[in-house]
């Protein structure tokens, strides 16, 4: 038993010398290999007589499972060192920066559009759309604005020639206003009509506040009971959904368009700053939409019975709905397609717009 | 439309302050652009009196003052000439800005003498032009008053007239819509009727009264127009920004801002034979007073002597025989000329004037004689002479048809309860006459108005002046469920955008014009679609195509520095002349790298394949079956022949997609790269209404799948699509995948041949693939690649 003892003092003193995984696994083979101390004495086992057998057969398994878990343990510390060794060569700059990624951005325009949509909706509106290139019909005179009337002079219009007739009374125009779309809509279905027209619009015209193209969104209600009392409701409603501010102050001023009677031209309260526009508050008023009952004449010419349907029209800029809520200054540089300002004003691709999501700002951080 | 508030209140009698009649204005629809006001940068002038006056002891020409302004005795020192003891005027205390040189007065000391303020003149208060002294006021002003309240101050009003207000175009109009809502009343116009001394010796005749229903002439001999135009009508005249010329052309200038009568004065002793208003002949000349020739048409309406057209009637006067300073004969002409003749001759031969811009949107046709007779009234008082018998071409018996107003429309179009009082007021305070019907009132329009026809132009005069913000605002009624607000057409331009903004693109929106001289490529064989009056010559063509607009966009972004980008925008392009003769693409380009140099290192150069890419996802986006669309290699010749594609499902081509020609791009100067695609989105399907909802059974597999590949080698030409068609054929149940992950040409392969390396995926199903089942699979692809592409596996 005296060897027993030494033998363990030795083999856990070699152990737990070993300074590496292969030196521990040479110490196991030494003791427990084939060959080895331990096992050496196990095969001698059987030259003992029967009862000192059993308790050196004891001694010797004890022995084993003490040596066994002393080599596990020395095992499992010199992994975790060696892994420790290993993850330390491995030490990152975690400072620097990530792979570049571009997130692309939505233009402005899209966006309002979106929010428009998302709030016309929200009141039983549907969006219908027109062609750029108009007939003369849809563009002006179903719109209550005959060849000579004063009001044709007023938008600037660019023709194109009408390719089955050199009359320049037939050639096409590229609309100056989305307010074809209300006869379009008018023909092609039976009131109530709620739809609001979104597009592009044109008219010779390119300075600091005018470029040549910019984009309206025209509103048309048709049933037989709207007022003026509801055409100031959607348009107060609107508003105040739109640029987020629940005491928005507006004022309505007689205006005249040839295809609504009575017209208005709707301002909103706002402060002119030097540098900045706050909308909502100051005595400032800024122009904001134009709106009115529509006129007989233009029911009549979208095929509808005046005397018996009413209803109002609006139209207003989704350009200047995007300056003015996001503090875009410069009409022009909507459409200068410049990576710095499309960067700086477009919006981040998860910001949608609803009025139940969230009408802005919920697409996340810009990156 | 210009007026000062003294020329106001010739026609209206009120005791509203400007701020009152501005805020008014606007809210009936005279929209107020500006209240010039001097009065405004009066605030801190007072009356003060000159207590002491004595020389400035360093100076000849100063003087010492003792001002007192009621609350304390100042020492001024003063250099107007005109400064005496017991002079009142106005004082400038330390503190306020003079107007003049808008400087703030500040304590100063003019030759060792310090001054506490200073007495003003005229123009240094901006009100008027006398510099040459001190203001001085009646010896009897209160001092310590406000300087506003003691000056003769007249603040001038700018409004915007609307089209269809074209009475207000003159300050009587103005006057009367201001009284019929309440704010003062309207005084009546008195106007001198002349004794005619003689017969006109002009004969006048009309041959076109369907353009001129009403002409008259008088004849005035003997006027001084060397005579000079008296103060107050200069006054205002220059107020409103009109520079006083001779008196017969301010009188005329006058009465066009004051009644919106326009007139026009002929030189008489300058015509010849009788005067006569007919249609100008084709081609006939006519050199205006601005001294521009013209070529006239039969469309347009000339007065003419014996020498031909003299003016262009209710448009312009002509340069022959207009009046000089040394006039002394003339012919005042006052006629009703149609809308539509003047507004035709004005835009057709592009002439602008005060007279055109008035008779277009209207003038009172029975105002002619009244017009002629005020007109004369002041020629003679300012010029003297003797006027003639008033000739009279016409009659003045236009009437207005009467229109019906309900009293209850009022409530039903407009919203806002009105009484039938109230509404009988206003409309009787606006001119019009009135028979009563009980439910309803049958109104006749004034004659200076032609903007009322219908029953809702009343509606309007009514709300006009009760004012719309009374009207009450109630939300939109809701009593039906609302239908998706977008078409599924619509919703998927709205996805696209995002799915390639996602993609790291930036939307961009660009005119839907573009130039004509760099497009040509992109017109894919249609005609232009070319503008009449472009704005400018760079932005005449309706765009064939988005791409040439990108381009530009590109080559300006690279022409700032930016050379890496990749931009798209949703829109319209055009293909015809015709309304509809248009589609809805979406467009996209990139160019450069995929990012500026980076420690990474993995920055490349944007091909073909981020293009196809950027394809594939628009149409998938736009639910788009692009699994199943076909790619052929015909893209237009605005791409590179070699490395560019195009997607089509059936006929329909629903993308293109690849380099864009080396030599598109040298028109527009960029150098380097750019890759682009086009879906159009229009030839993609729509799903159908109401399709069922409902995904595809999900069929999953226990059993793990086995990946093989198989290297083959094929003639350079073969496409690797059928290639890969070919191997997912073979076996139609068990090959679930299969990708390309090696394509090699070159080494040691024969010069035309080229080696795609396949990954199969098989997935078992009931049971494991036996290794003969699973070679007997490898072997149909084999065979099946083989006989669709005659390309042989690589050894």
């Amino acid at each position: 038993m005296e060897d027993l003892k030494e033998l363990e003092a030795n083999v856990l003193q070699s152990i737990n010398n070993a300074a590496d995984l292969r030196a521990l696994d040479e110490v196991r083979v030494s003791v427990l290999g084939k060959k080895g101390s331990l096992t050496e004495k196990m095969k001698s086992l059987g030259t003992l007589p029967q009862e000192e057998k059993i308790a050196a057969g004891k001694a010797l398994n004890i022995l084993k499972n003490t040596i066994e878990t002393a080599i596990d343990s020395k095992k499992h510390e010199l992994e975790t060192a060696e892994l420790n060794k290993k993850l330390a060569g491995e030490r990152i700059d975690v400072t620097l920066p990530i792979r570049p990624e571009t997130q692309g951005r939505i233009h402005p325009v899209s966006k309002i559009y979106e929010e428009v949509v998302a709030i016309f909706g929200q009141m039983g509106f549907e969006v219908a759309e027109g062609p750029d290139v108009e007939d003369q019909f849809h563009n002006f005179n179903a719109l209550n604005m005959p060849a000579n009337h004063p009001a044709r002079q007023m938008q600037d219009t660019f023709y194109i020639a009408n390719p089955d007739s050199a009359d320049f009374d037939d050639s096409f125009v590229v609309r100056t206003h989305t307010s074809g779309i209300q006869i379009r809509t008018m023909e092609a279905k039976k009131p109530p009509i709620r739809i609001i027209a979104p597009g592009r619009t044109y008219r010779s015209d390119f300075d600091a506040t005018h470029t040549p193209m910019f984009h309206q969104v025209e509103g048309l209600v048709i049933d037989k009971t709207t007022t003026m009392a509801h055409l100031k409701g959607c348009l107060y409603d609107f508003v105040k959904a739109f640029f987020e501010i629940d005491d928005i102050k507006v004022r309505y001023r007689p205006s005249y368009f040839p295809f609504t009677e009575p017209s208005a031209e709707m301002d909103i309260g706002c402060r002119k700053g030097k540098e900045e526009l706050k909308i909502g508050e100051g005595d400032d008023w800024l122009e904001i939409l134009g709106c009115g009952m529509v006129h007989p004449n233009v029911l009549r010419a979208g095929g509808i019975d005046p005397d018996e349907y009413q209803g109002f029209a609006f139209g207003m800029g989704i350009d200047r709905l995007a300056m003015l809520k996001y503090g875009i200054p410069d009409l022009r540089t909507f459409f200068e397609s410049d990576l710095r300002w499309l960067k700086h004003y477009g919006f981040v691709p998860l910001d949608t717009s609803s009025m139940t999501g969230g009408l802005s700002n919920n697409g996340g951080l810009a990156r | 439309m210009k007026f000062t508030l003294s020329w106001l209140k010739e026609h209206l009698d009120t005791t509203a302050t400007v701020d009152e009649i501005a805020e008014r204005l606007t809210s009936i629809g005279l929209e107020v652009e500006e209240v010039f006001n001097p009065a405004a940068a009066l605030k801190g002038f007072i009356t003060a009196k000159v207590e002491k006056c004595e020389m400035h002891p360093d100076s000849d020409h100063l003087h010492l003052l003792s001002v007192n302004n009621g609350k304390e005795v100042l020492q001024v020192v003063c250099g107007a000439p005109n400064v005496k003891l017991g002079t009142i005027g106005i004082f400038a205390p330390v503190g306020v800005i003079i107007p003049c040189y808008n400087e703030k007065l500040t304590v100063g000391k003019i030759r060792g003498v310090e001054s506490f303020g200073m007495l003003c003149s005229e123009k240094e208060l901006c009100i008027g032009e006398d510099h040459n002294g001190i203001i001085e006021l009646p010896a009897d002003t209160p001092i310590s008053i406000p300087a506003a309240e003691v000056l003769n101050i007249d603040p001038v009003i700018e409004i915007s007239i609307t089209p269809n207000r074209a009475e207000c175009l003159g300050v009587r109009g103005v006057a009367r819509d201001l009284a019929a809502s309440g704010l003062g009343t309207l005084k009546p116009l008195e106007i001198k009727k002349t004794n005619a001394s003689f017969k006109c010796p002009i004969n006048i005749r009309v041959e076109a009264p369907e353009a001129c229903p009403v002409y008259t002439g008088r004849y005035i001999k003997g006027v001084n127009n060397h005579a000079e135009t008296p103060k107050w009508m200069k006054a205002r005249l220059s107020a409103i920004g009109l520079r006083p010329i001779s008196p017969l052309v301010d009188v005329t200038n006058y009465l066009n801002y004051d009644l919106a009568r326009p007139l026009h004065v002929f030189d008489a002793d300058k015509l010849k034979g009788d005067l006569v208003i007919r249609m100008a002949k084709e081609g006939e000349p006519f050199t205006s007073l601005e001294e521009k020739e013209y070529k006239l048409d039969s469309k347009s309406l000339g007065i003419c002597d014996d020498e031909g057209v003299q003016c262009l009637g209710g448009v312009m006067g002509g340069l022959a025989k207009g009046c000089s300073a040394d006039t002394t004969n003339v012919l005042l002409e006052s006629a009703a000329f149609k809308p539509e003749c003047i507004a035709r001759t004005g835009r057709h031969f592009q002439i602008d004037s005060d007279s055109r811009y008035r008779y277009e949107r209207w003038v009172d046709p029975n105002s002619n004689v009244m017009g002629s007779d005020y007109a004369t009234s002041l020629i003679l008082d300012i010029c003297g002479g003797e006027a003639s018998e008033i000739v009279i071409c016409g009659e003045e018996n236009y009437c207005a048809q009467p229109v019906t107003l309900r009293y209850e429309r009022v409530k039903t179009l407009a919203g806002i309860d009105v009484s039938k009082e109230e509404i009988i007021r206003i409309l009787t305070a606006l001119g019009f006459k009135l028979t009563d019907h009980g439910n309803s009132v049958e109104a006749i329009c004034p004659t200076w108005r032609g903007d009322i026809e219908f029953e809702a132009d009343l509606v309007e005069e009514i709300v006009r002046m009760v004012g719309l913000d009374n009207i009450p605002a109630t939300s939109m009624p809701s009593d039906e469920f609302p239908k998706q607000t977008l078409s599924a057409k619509q919703q998927r331009v709205v996805v696209t955008k995002h799915e390639l903004a996602s993609r790291g693109m930036y939307e961009t929106v660009t005119w839907s014009f573009t130039d004509s001289k760099l497009c040509q490529p992109f017109r894919k064989g249609k005609n232009p679609v070319k503008l009449m009056n472009p704005i400018v010559a760079e932005l005449d063509e309706m765009r064939p195509s988005i791409l040439p607009n990108l381009l530009l966009a590109a080559h300006n972004n690279i022409a700032r520095g930016d050379n890496n980008m990749a931009l798209f925008e949703v829109g319209p392009e055009f293909y015809g002349c015709r309304p509809t003769e248009q589609g809805t693409v979406a467009a996209g380009i990139r160019c450069g790298m995929t990012s500026k140099k980076h420690w990474l290192k993995d920055e490349r150069a944007y091909d073909v394949f981020d293009a196809k890419a950027d394809a594939i996802a628009a149409i998938a986006a736009a639910n788009g079956p692009w699994d199943s669309a076909q790619i052929t290699t015909d893209a237009p010749e605005y791409y590179h022949p070699g490395r560019s594609g195009t997607l089509r499902l059936g006929k329909n081509v629903i993308a293109y997609f690849g380099e864009i020609h080396p030599m598109v791009l040298k028109a527009y100067d960029i150098k380097g790269r750019v890759v682009a695609f086009e879906v159009f989105l229009d030839n993609i399907p729509l799903p159908r209404i109401n399709a069922n909802k409902s995904k595809k059974k999900l069929e999953l597999y226990s059993l793990q799948a086995v990946d093989k590949d198989l290297a083959f080698v094929v003639n350079k030409d073969v496409a690797a699509a059928n290639i890969l068609a070919a191997a997912k054929n073979a076996d139609r149940e068990y090959i679930s995948e299969v990708r390309i992950f090696d394509v090699f040409e070159g080494g040691n392969l024969p010069e035309n041949k080229k080696s795609i390396a396949l990954s199969v995926t098989f997935q078992p199903k009931e049971k494991s693939f036996t290794d003969q089942e699973l070679d007997g699979l490898m072997k149909k692809v084999i065979l099946e690649v083989g006989k669709k592409t005659d390309a042989v596996l690589r050894q």
